[in-house]
């Protein structure tokens, strides 16, 4: 396994908001992560990237309790992308690209010409060659996305850990974004709210209500008409696709 | 393309450096310059040649023969003076880059911690109510009333957990609260010639300031710009805010305590020194980003270079303005400050 939970519990003040999760990601799948609005799949997510301790439980990587890993040998294989990240500083999208290369250099040393190609490299998979020298203000919503997926990629992460990142991306960039991450070499957690793009792209998918993990799984045993009444109180038919043989979920008027 | 990254890399840096020798080179020429104005600008007027040779003459490179008027003028009163304002500049335009930073409020700047405030208190307090009976200079009375309104602030924003609002917000509080406390001292217990000298300390002096001083304050300040260059990627890291930062392998705690421990030192010496002198922690950064852009390893030696030179241009005005008289350099800042803000905020609007 790479990252592991146990019995993972977190609080804000009296309410839990995970409740005794456990989980696996093995190793090079897409895990997807569903569940309505205020389901706890964010806080899951900073837990499992060591952004938060948890109450009780434990994330471990490799078999190591992360919360006794230093932060920066954390961030030098996980990569974690925030739903809302944003800055008043008019950084340049290379530059910030170049911040995910911030783990892996030392106080003094200099640029090298492997943070280039792994700043290219990101560049170049996000579709934004053309905009590098573009300041951050300057840029749409789905291109700010991309940047942080650009900056997460220049992490050279093991594992990545991605917070709704499709929000603000038109059907293209959605599509596109989610492709790329499925064909990436690493292991990585994904909260979605589009479920059929969770069915085409993801591994394995887990269904949060309520801080609990209430069903994990292949997509097709997870998405099933009952699962989407009982969690998203949706009227809906599944049927796998023609197209790609997963299941594809039609709505109910 | 890796051979072509590799070569244009290769190839650029020798250019950098050489860029980069440059601008320092002519940074310290700027400096040099406006320090040598200032020496010569006064009751008795110096030219330049002869500040020129009192250095050289001192440091033994020459011996050119000199009026020992000037001279004693030059060493004694206004060199220490005018370096002295250079890393008072420097310091706080350093302590509002770096909180403008971590606290990603273009608002911010040493004066939001309310550690202006403190000193103003301890100042108060050692000059008015005679706290530590002569045994406190009023220095050290505003340099502990800074570190309790530092501990104060650090206190009521949790410590490093509290996240960036937060600690604006605490920050405020302190500030009303020590202002109130120097005015309630002031009003009750002052007389009206205390109250008035502590007015003129409030808004800004280098009257007093001789060599100890520039000593004090140099060292502090060199200290602290080296420390912040350590930390120029780090402060980088921090403009997607606490999260990101953590994400990026950063100690948020650690880090935040450094620094802030660090723009309470910087602010506390020259607070202590020459008052407490605003606007230019808030002003400086912002001129600086516009210029060089918002990456650290730039701004910072942008920040101290021309946070100095605008303290000497500060100073140089508060003594020429109105003849004969000599203005709080708080209040130089504020009026010179205000106005040239305004032209960035107008520019960067237009820019966005």
């Amino acid at each position: 396994m790479s990252i592991r939970a146990e019995n993972l519990v977190w609080k804000v003040g009296a309410k839990t908001i995970v409740d005794d999760v456990s989980l696996i990601a093995k190793p090079g799948e897409m895990l997807g992560l569903l569940g309505p609005n205020g389901s706890g799949k964010t806080s899951l997510l900073r837990l499992l990237a060591g952004l938060k301790r948890p109450l009780s439980g434990q994330v471990t990587l490799d078999g190591q309790n992360i919360g006794r890993i230093r932060r920066r040998a954390i961030a030098q294989r996980v990569a974690f992308i925030e739903q809302h990240a944003t800055t008043n500083a008019n950084l340049k999208v290379v530059d910030v690209v170049k911040l995910g290369r911030f783990p892996h250099r030392s106080m003094f040393s200099g640029w090298t010409s492997d943070d280039d190609a792994a700043v290219n490299d990101a560049l170049d998979r996000t579709e934004l060659t053309a905009k590098r020298n573009d300041t951050w203000q300057s840029l749409s919503g789905g291109e700010k996305q991309r940047a942080h997926l650009a900056r997460a990629l220049a992490q050279s992460p093991k594992e990545l850990i991605l917070d709704e990142p499709t929000n603000h991306l038109d059907v293209h960039h959605q599509i596109s974004l989610l492709r790329l991450v499925s064909q990436l070499e690493v292991t990585s957690i994904i909260a979605l709210h589009d479920l059929n793009h969770a069915a085409m792209f993801c591994d394995r998918l887990l269904v949060m209500k309520s801080g609990k993990i209430i069903a994990a799984g292949a997509p097709e045993d997870v998405l099933t008409r009952e699962l989407l009444g009982d969690v998203f109180s949706v009227e809906a038919h599944v049927s796998p696709s023609p197209y790609h043989a997963r299941p594809h979920i039609h709505f109910v008027r | 393309m890796t051979t072509e990254t590799i070569r244009s890399s290769s190839g650029r840096q020798p250019r950098h450096l050489t860029v980069a020798a440059g601008i320092i080179l002519g940074s310290l020429v700027a400096i040099a310059l406006v320090v040598g104005i200032s020496v010569g600008i006064g009751d008795m007027p110096i030219p330049l040649s002869t500040t020129y040779s009192a250095i050289t003459n001192r440091l033994g490179w020459t011996m050119v023969q000199l009026n020992p008027i000037h001279e004693t003028v030059i060493w004694e009163y206004r060199l220490s003076r005018a370096l002295v304002a250079v890393f008072c500049g420097a310091g706080l335009a350093l302590c509002g880059a770096i909180m403008q930073a971590m606290l990603r409020n273009p608002l911010a700047e040493p004066y939001v911690l309310g550690i202006s405030a403190g000193a103003s208190t301890g100042a108060v307090a050692v000059v008015i109510l005679g706290i530590g009976a002569g045994a406190f200079s009023l220095s050290a009375g505003a340099f502990a009333g800074a570190f309790a309104a530092f501990l104060f602030v650090a206190l009521l924003s949790n410590g490093a957990r509290g996240g960036a609002d937060r600690t604006i917000l605490a920050g405020v509080a302190t500030s009303q609260l020590f202002n109130a406390a120097t005015s309630y001292i002031v009003t009750t217990s002052g007389n009206a010639q205390q109250a008035r000298d502590v007015m003129f300390w409030l808004l800004g002096s280098f009257g007093g300031v001789r060599w100890p001083e520039f000593w004090l304050v140099s060292i502090i300040v060199g200290l602290g710009l080296i420390v912040c260059l350590f930390y120029a990627r780090v402060l980088d890291a921090f403009a997607f805010g606490d999260e990101a930062a953590s994400s990026l392998g950063i100690d948020v705690g650690r880090t935040r305590i450094i620094l802030f421990a660090l723009t309470a030192i910087m602010t506390a010496t020259i607070v202590s020194m020459v008052g407490t002198i605003g606007f230019v922690g808030l002003v400086v950064p912002h001129a600086a980003r516009f210029v060089v852009g918002p990456l650290h390893a730039r701004l910072l030696p942008a920040c101290a270079v021309t946070g100095g030179v605008f303290m000497v241009l500060a100073d140089i005005a508060s003594r020429t303005l109105i003849p004969q008289q000599v203005l709080p350099i708080g209040v130089v800042t504020a009026l010179v400050g205000v106005p040239f803000f305004s032209i960035i905020l107008y520019k960067l609007q237009r820019a966005s």
